[in-house]
């Protein structure tokens, strides 16, 4: 059961990975690279029960957090440049 | 308990194949803003059946003495991250790609678009 539900979440993981690197614009990247970050949270906790190791879950939480400061920081680094802008600051 | 794995294994499965779909979704929309839309259907109703399926089990573990309760609430506690976030990346997302100036969708015939947001 679970290493089926394994298979769908690669396959998944497969679909977003295509769209990053066709994507025409910098954010259809950004997107698929977000949902890919989701499936992989979830490919590590269906992991961690399939193996009968739910200690991987840690891993999910971390990897989680992860992601979403990564496209934070990557969306703001396309649009100031750096990721150390002042919003007072003249560019 | 048979029929716990059973309805566990039924709610993972689900939530993969929904994330199949929100990946297919993803591969074949036509533009930028209705890709955002796609990603929804794996953020939300795939997270949460996978997660909730996976917590219901430990939870049945944990009441017969087998399974340890922190586990089912890092479930949960996983989930609620994911609600909280995603929705709050793809608003980000999608402010960014408007202001950078990424055509709007396309109209249906008849529609007009509400410019006060």
């Amino acid at each position: 059961m679970l290493q089926i539900a394994l298979g769908g979440l690669l396959l998944s993981m497969a679909l977003n990975l295509l769209r990053a690197c066709k994507g025409p614009t910098v954010f259809d990247r950004i997107l698929a690279v977000n949902a890919f970050s989701t499936v992989t949270v979830l490919l590590i906790a269906v992991d961690g029960f399939a193996n009968d190791r739910p200690e991987f879950l840690d891993l999910a939480l971390i990897y989680g957090l992860l992601g979403f400061v990564t496209t934070l920081a990557v969306l703001r680094f396309f649009r100031y440049g750096n990721l150390a802008h002042d919003q007072g600051e003249k560019t | 308990m048979p029929w716990v794995d059973a309805l566990t294994g039924v709610m993972v499965i689900a939530g993969a194949a929904l994330c199949v779909v929100g990946g297919i979704g993803i591969l074949r929309m036509p533009e930028f803003f209705t890709r955002t839309h796609a990603t929804g259907v794996s953020d939300t109703l795939g997270a949460g059946l996978i997660l909730i399926g996976l917590a219901f089990r430990e939870g049945v573990a944990w009441g017969i003495g087998e399974g340890s309760l922190d586990v089912t609430l890092k479930l949960l506690l996983l989930l609620a991250f994911i609600y909280v976030v995603s929705p709050t990346g793809a608003h980000a997302l999608a402010r960014a790609a408007h202001a950078a100036g990424l055509p709007l969708p396309p109209l249906p015939k008849g529609a007009e678009r509400d410019d006060s947001v």
